[in-house]
């Protein structure tokens, strides 16, 4: 079964996102929302560990409307991470099997 | 609702600085009546809300730690432990308090609810449930 | 597809509660059903009638209340949850002896087994919280 993860805290803060990149497989999404979306910018402490876990098959997408909220632009998130909308959120949920909360 | 599910308790925060834990503790227990399959994991922090010798007098909160060991009688006894989590606070096993249910395909023997599980396994878990609780 | 709601927190201090209003207005714009929104937690307090935001902010509970006229959602505030934070209804508020019932527009005061047959009921849940 396939897995949508949300991740809502920044990973300089908690340690959400990388409890979730432990546990996460390749068939699955994970979803970053509210303070997550600091997780998806280029260059970051936590960069390299989604780069990882893209390298194993696991699928990133980040909302833009917290992005764009909080003065990041779409074009600093990461290659390979898609930026989609709460539709777009809605439509991963029901895509996936079920939904993991990392709150 | 003839269908079964199952349900995964993931529980990832400290007890008493935070309701979390205890008010996760309420849904196990409502839930046990819905006769549901059941499957509580203990993550991050989580680990914390198993520790032996809590002791809430000196905070004035009601001390909730006994009723895990309650929950074999809600037939709610697949519980597990991410290693990982343990091992990064300096725990053991032994810092936890022991669960038990009796088992009545055996004689009412009394077995150990908990179980360590690594990240992989971990990855299973949350991949087979149908339902993921958090709090 | 059948979703159901859970909120972990209250109004105003955590988004949890507006990002699961506009997943759940995404939801059923595009045709989802939701099959149940269930307060749990401090998420009780979403449930109240006597916030008064400042009037260039969003108020909360206003805009659940509307979602759940127009959709005809069931927005469920657990009463353990809500007693312990004096979210009450008419009947609550009566056998506490309280003043006044002070539950929003379209919400009721109901048990926990609702999370989980909305759990059973459901194709999915998601939980918004902290």
């Amino acid at each position: 079964m396939s897995t949508l993860h949300t991740v809502n805290k920044s990973p300089f803060e908690r340690s959400s996102l990388d409890t979730c990149l432990s546990v996460v497989s390749n068939d699955s999404t994970v979803l970053l929302i509210e303070d997550g979306v600091a997780g998806a910018l280029q260059n970051t402490t936590a960069s390299s560990s989604i780069t990882d876990a893209m390298g194993n098959g696991v699928k990133f997408a980040v909302l833009g409307e917290d992005l764009g909220a909080r003065g990041l632009s779409a074009d600093r998130v990461m290659d390979g991470i898609s930026v989609v909308d709460y539709a777009g959120f809605v439509q991963l949920a029901a895509d996936h099997d079920n939904v993991q909360s990392w709150l | 609702m003839s269908e079964t599910k199952k349900f995964v308790y993931m529980n990832r925060k400290a007890p008493y600085g935070t309701v979390y834990a205890l008010e996760s503790l309420e849904v196990v227990l409502i839930g046990a009546a819905f006769e549901q399959e059941v499957q509580l994991v203990f993550v991050d922090d989580g680990v914390y809300q198993l520790t032996k010798n809590q002791s809430t007098d000196g905070i004035g909160m009601k001390n909730f730690s006994k009723t895990y060991s309650a929950l074999g009688d809600y037939d709610v006894n697949q519980i597990y432990i991410d290693e990982q989590s343990l091992k990064d606070r300096g725990l053991t096993m032994d810092d936890l308090q022991e669960l038990t249910y009796e088992d009545e395909d055996d004689d009412w023997a009394e077995k150990s609810s908990m179980k360590l599980v690594n990240r992989e396994q971990l990855a299973e878990l949350i991949g087979n449930a149908d339902v993921l609780l958090n709090f | 597809m059948k979703f159901a709601i859970q909120i972990n927190e209250g109004p105003f201090t955590h988004q949890a509660a507006d990002t699961a209003y506009q997943f759940t207005k995404a939801a059923l714009e595009n045709g989802h059903e939701i099959f149940r929104v269930f307060f749990y937690h401090d998420g009780v307090n979403n449930g109240t009638m006597y916030g008064v935001p400042p009037i260039d902010d969003r108020n909360v509970s206003a805009i659940w209340s509307e979602l759940a006229e127009k959709y005809d959602l069931d927005l469920v505030v657990c009463v353990a949850a809500a007693q312990r934070r004096g979210i009450m209804d008419e009947d609550e508020s009566k056998r506490h002896g309280k003043g006044a019932a002070n539950i929003a527009p379209k919400f009721r005061i109901s048990g926990l087994g609702q999370l989980i047959e909305a759990g059973i009921e459901a194709d999915r849940l998601l939980v918004f919280g902290d």
